[in-house]
């Protein structure tokens, strides 16, 4: 299953605790998360489904392509990264 | 004198007293961006719209001796795959609630209703104290609304909800850029009701469009309902005939220009303004933080500045920022560096409660 690791300063607003989750891509596993979860769905996730505009999500190394559909694949021991798109100082 | 306010800022909520001298009392939220609270005086339950920016935006909800509590957001429905939605320049127009921006409770007899008006323009209801909101499609999918678009921000918005004190299924909006809205079957219909409104940005054939008008914020006489009166980008318009019409306050000094305006309770003559510069500026002018009050409907202007800044004042009073009481002598007002004032007596005289908060974006006496 892949791993799924929440940026620290989302705990402040919401439970997020590292979690594991099967599916194939981002939005599966998200989707498993977030149904354990449902309150941290939209810190992460606007109503649309898509990526929140200032988060960014790392899947082994790379960040994600498909922000709106979340359909970047994912492998069995993926590395899932949620993570606000930081900019400036 | 009411006594309590509570204050919206940049960095969270504070409930600010006067107990022989102004204190603030509670704080919440602290270092997040608390755009706008609602003290609902049908229960005293009081709400706060939070913008997490990276995490978008939330509302909470204080019960009478219980915590704050996160109740469920105002969300637009799923967008159909194939509409290719626009705003009234052309700009993509995302289905994503990006400010909760008006909050209000609904009628006397309609326990637990509440409104909601957000950026980008959408309105939302609950008829449960928040705990659900239902997307008001009829004004969604009112023609006119496709022609809203953004003034100070990036999208349209909502920002002015008043319940008609005789009715309450009768309801008025304020739209940035879009005009003034109204209800009479409690949202199931909308009309547009912007006539006499003047548009100066707008090339002069179009300058009387009511569906492109900029009212930065729209206030209503309780004991008056047919008088109210609305700060636009261009000016300060009044109307006798609820809404139906806008007769335009000409000649305002120090200036016409602002963002929010209250009425007095009693008296629709008398109504209360914070100028700036128009508009790109957006400071007093001369940088002499004053007020404004009219007590004939317009005709003259009392100047108001004991007690405020009179040099180097850089203070932006946003739209939610000025507040009065429901006795209409109390009057407070904070600012976007910061600062919040009161007055007791209509605001003759000004006291400064605090000059270091973060900046204010909304201010309610409670």
């Amino acid at each position: 299953m892949a791993i799924v690791v929440f940026t620290a300063n989302l705990k402040r607003h919401v439970d997020c605790p590292q979690s594991e989750a099967p599916g194939d891509t981002v939005a599966e596993v998200l989707d498993q998360v977030f149904a354990q979860n449902e309150s941290l769905r939209g810190y992460v996730l606007d109503e649309q489904g898509g990526l929140r505009k200032h988060m960014g999500i790392i899947v082994d190394g790379t960040v994600i392509a498909d922000r709106t559909t979340l359909s970047d694949p994912v492998s069995t021991n993926s590395q899932i990264y949620v993570l606000q798109a930081l900019s400036g100082g | 004198m009411a006594g309590k306010l509570l204050v919206s800022t940049r960095k969270g909520l504070f409930t600010i007293e006067d107990k022989s001298g102004w204190q603030i009392t509670d704080t919440a939220f602290l270092g997040d961006n608390v755009s706008l609270a609602l003290h609902d005086t049908r229960n005293n339950y009081q709400y706060a719209a939070l913008d997490h920016g990276h995490f978008g935006v939330k509302l909470h909800r204080r019960k009478p001796g219980e915590d704050w509590m996160e109740i469920a957001t105002p969300a637009y429905p799923p967008k159909p795959e194939d509409l290719v939605e626009a705003d009234g320049w052309g700009k993509e127009l995302p289905w994503t609630v990006m400010r909760i921006w008006a909050l209000e409770a609904g009628g006397a007899d309609q326990p637990g209703l509440l409104w909601c008006g957000t950026i980008p323009g959408a309105l939302f209801v609950s008829h449960d104290h928040g705990d659900s909101w239902e997307w008001v499609k009829s004004l969604w999918d009112h023609p006119s609304r496709k022609r809203w678009f953004g003034g100070g921000a990036d999208w349209p918005g909502i920002h002015s909800v008043c319940v008609d004190p005789r009715d309450s299924n009768t309801v008025r909006l304020g739209v940035s850029c879009g005009g003034v809205w109204r209800t009479t079957d409690c949202g199931k219909s909308w009309d547009l009701t912007a006539d006499g409104m003047r548009a100066e940005f707008m090339p002069p054939d179009q300058a009387g469009d009511p569906e492109i008008q900029d009212p930065h914020f729209l206030a209503q006489c309780r004991n008056e309902p047919d008088r109210l009166w609305v700060q636009h980008h261009n000016g300060i318009f009044r109307s006798d005939d609820a809404a139906e019409n806008w007769t335009e306050i000409e000649d305002v000094k120090p200036s016409g220009f602002g963002f929010p305006v209250v009425v007095h309770p009693k008296d629709g003559d008398t109504a209360w303004f914070v100028p700036g510069i128009k508009d790109e500026k957006r400071y007093p002018v001369d940088a002499s933080l004053v007020v404004t009050r009219t007590r004939d409907g317009g005709k003259t202007f009392d100047i108001l500045h004991e007690g405020l800044p009179q040099k180097h004042a850089y203070d932006v009073v946003l739209r939610h920022a000025l507040s009065l009481d429901e006795t209409g002598d109390c009057l407070a007002f904070g600012s976007t560096t910061g600062s919040l004032w009161a007055s007791k007596n209509q605001g003759e005289n000004w006291t400064e409660i605090c000059h270091t908060l973060p900046p204010v974006y909304a201010v309610r006496w409670c």
